[in-house]
């Protein structure tokens, strides 16, 4: 098992902060939209740097997914920031037709996706956004996986044409990724080669994959780790050569069983080469109040979790 | 262009939504031949356009000329008519309206490549949000063109109208000038009794905005008149509402003043009966 050591722990909405601060620099382009959310999203330098290319929404999400797809019109690269719920769900109708349909290249980003914004509870813990997103065709779906890769993420996709929606998080986890990761849209990364099983993660819970990839190792069993930053468009090839070897796989996702990773996944598999497949998601259900690694732990999205799935899938091969 | 002119190529875009709903026996004839004179006021008098060689040309970012943004999609016949007859695309093209693999779709959208369209509208109450986006875009740009946004007064009822309502004018978006065509009809019936908006005039004033009526919204003169006045109070800091007072199914006697024309398409003899009240001025496509 290689070896992923950190010597701080951050939170990927700053790395989105951060990344938006260098695309302040380097994109005239670029312009921020917030709907109050500013300190949330970590806009601050880039809005202190930029007064001119920010625009606050107030609480409009609505008003905002249009606004952006319209500053399209001129030759802007909007980034519509707010909560991962707000951003999406309450909006779902604005994206589909003025972004996705429209084909606008708006940059949909959002924060406090999944359960580990922990105490505000299951009204802002949205677990359905990346089925949503990933439902629109043409619609780019990222989840990077902590700070230094988010922040590369949202570097990544102002240069890319379209429409993305970049998910990221409130909890600090461990920065493990290189700082100066060139971030490739749709190109999953090789965590870890191994042999026995497959565990494919994304967002926070590449970490927990690792974590679990430890401890199997510790008892023999050789995973190969792959993080899907990119859930849409996937990498297919990936999944189809990891699988090749090891014949069993695991997903791994903060967000709902159903129309996440783990469905994206299955559809590759049953389409090319079946194999067993186990779930780590949030088993159809709303979240609820407590600390992010209570709930992890609760609702069943800790590395214990996933090396106590990776020995029932290859129990099933 | 004189009055009589605008007049003339108005007679021809009602014919030419007529035969299109016709054509294909669906999609809304009454809210288009409501906002024709308009349309036509705006394309062929008002709107300063991207041209070449005596020919308008198109592309998406729209820098250096006016754009206009339709939000109540559904009128989509009045401006595939208008932007055809202004050259966007081939007349021709207004004979495959709604009917499979054609570019003229139900509802505009920019999906299927339309010269002229520049973001799908039809679920309503989106597009004055694009147009402060696009007018912001401007802006940013340094480009002094003015952006305009038509919206039905039944869409008024959606919620996302009142975020940009309330938007544009805390934005200074002072480039930009919006119209509600005032009709009084939606589908299900009269607007003051499907779900009453009020006095739209004063609500967008306490919103910020600069409020102006054009009582008579299906006289081209006085529609003229109109989006000159609208125009001259732009950049002062505040957005321009203009109430265009139209009749739904104007220029047909047995469509006119009636919802129920809003969504359903002549038969042979009605259609026959309303172009016989309707001059052929530019030749049927």
């Amino acid at each position: 098992m290689k070896k992923y050591t950190f010597t701080e722990k951050k939170d990927t909405r700053s790395g989105f902060g951060a990344g938006m601060h260098e695309l302040g620099k380097s994109n005239p382009n670029v312009v921020a939209l917030c709907a109050d959310l500013v300190g949330s999203l970590k806009l601050g330098p880039f809005i202190q740097e930029n007064p001119d290319r920010f625009i606050q929404c107030g609480i409009s999400e609505a008003n905002m997914i249009g606004m952006s797809a319209g500053l399209t019109i001129g030759g802007k690269i909007p980034f519509a920031t707010t909560f991962a719920n707000f951003a999406t769900g309450r909006v779902y109708d604005q994206i589909r037709q003025s972004v996705a349909y429209s084909g606008k290249n708006v940059k949909i980003c959002a924060s406090h996706a999944g359960l580990t914004l922990g105490e505000d509870g299951a009204t802002h813990q949205i677990l359905e956004d990346i089925g949503m997103m990933k439902m629109l065709p043409g619609m780019t779906v990222i989840n990077p996986c902590d700070y230094n890769q988010t922040k590369a993420a949202t570097i990544a996709i102002a240069d890319y044409e379209g429409p993305v929606y970049l998910r990221f998080g409130r909890p600090v986890i461990p920065v493990f990724t290189d700082a100066d990761q060139k971030f490739e849209i749709g190109k999953a990364w090789m965590v870890n080669e191994g042999t026995d099983v497959t565990i494919v993660a994304t967002g926070h819970m590449v970490w927990e994959a690792i974590q679990a990839g430890e401890t199997l190792a510790a008892e023999g069993i050789s995973a190969e780790i792959i993080n899907i930053h990119t859930i849409k468009p996937l990498d297919e090839e990936a999944i189809l050569k990891s699988i090749a070897k090891t014949r069993c796989i695991v997903s791994a996702e903060e967000h709902n069983r159903i129309g996440g990773l783990g469905d994206s996944v299955a559809q590759v598999i049953v389409k090319n080469d079946l194999v067993p497949q186990e779930y780590i998601a949030v088993d159809d259900s709303f979240g609820e109040s407590g600390t992010p690694a209570q709930l992890l732990e609760k609702y069943g999205l800790s590395a214990a979790a996933i090396v106590a799935a990776a020995k029932k899938v290859m129990a099933r091969k | 262009m004189e009055i009589e002119q605008l007049e003339k190529v108005a007679s021809q875009v009602r014919r030419d939504i007529l035969r299109m709903v016709h054509g294909c026996q669906s999609g809304h004839p009454g809210g288009s031949l409501g906002c024709t004179d308009l349309l036509v006021a705006l394309y062929f008098e008002q709107m300063k356009l991207k041209e070449e060689n005596g020919s308008v040309v198109f592309d998406m970012d729209g820098k250096d000329e006016d754009l206009f943004f339709l939000s109540n999609g559904h009128i989509s016949p009045v401006w595939y008519s208008v932007l055809s007859r202004k050259g966007y695309f081939p007349v021709s093209e207004m004979a495959t309206f709604r009917k499979l693999n054609s570019r003229l779709q139900g509802h505009p959208t920019t999906h299927e490549g339309l010269d002229g369209i520049r973001i799908a509208s039809g679920s309503l109450g989106q597009g004055m949000s694009a147009a402060i986006g696009a007018a912001t875009a401007k802006k940013l740009n340094k480009d002094t063109n003015t952006v305009y946004v038509l919206m039905g007064d039944g869409e008024q009822q959606e919620g996302q109208v009142w975020e940009a309502a309330m938007a544009a004018p805390h934005l200074k978006v002072d480039n930009l000038i919006a119209v509600i065509d005032l009709n009084g009809q939606q589908i299900d019936g009269p607007t003051i009794e499907v779900m009453d908006n009020r006095d739209l005039g004063k609500k967008y004033e306490a919103f910020g905005w600069e409020v102006l009526n054009i009582e008579e919204g299906n006289d081209m003169a006085a529609i003229v008149k109109g989006l000159y006045e609208a125009k001259s109070r732009l950049g002062h800091g505040r957005p321009i509402m203009v109430l265009l007072h139209t009749g739904m199914g104007y220029g047909v006697d047995f469509m006119m003043g009636s919802h129920k024309w809003h969504g359903i398409a002549p038969n042979d003899d009605q259609l026959a009966a309303a172009l016989a009240q309707l001059e052929e001025t530019m030749g049927d496509y």
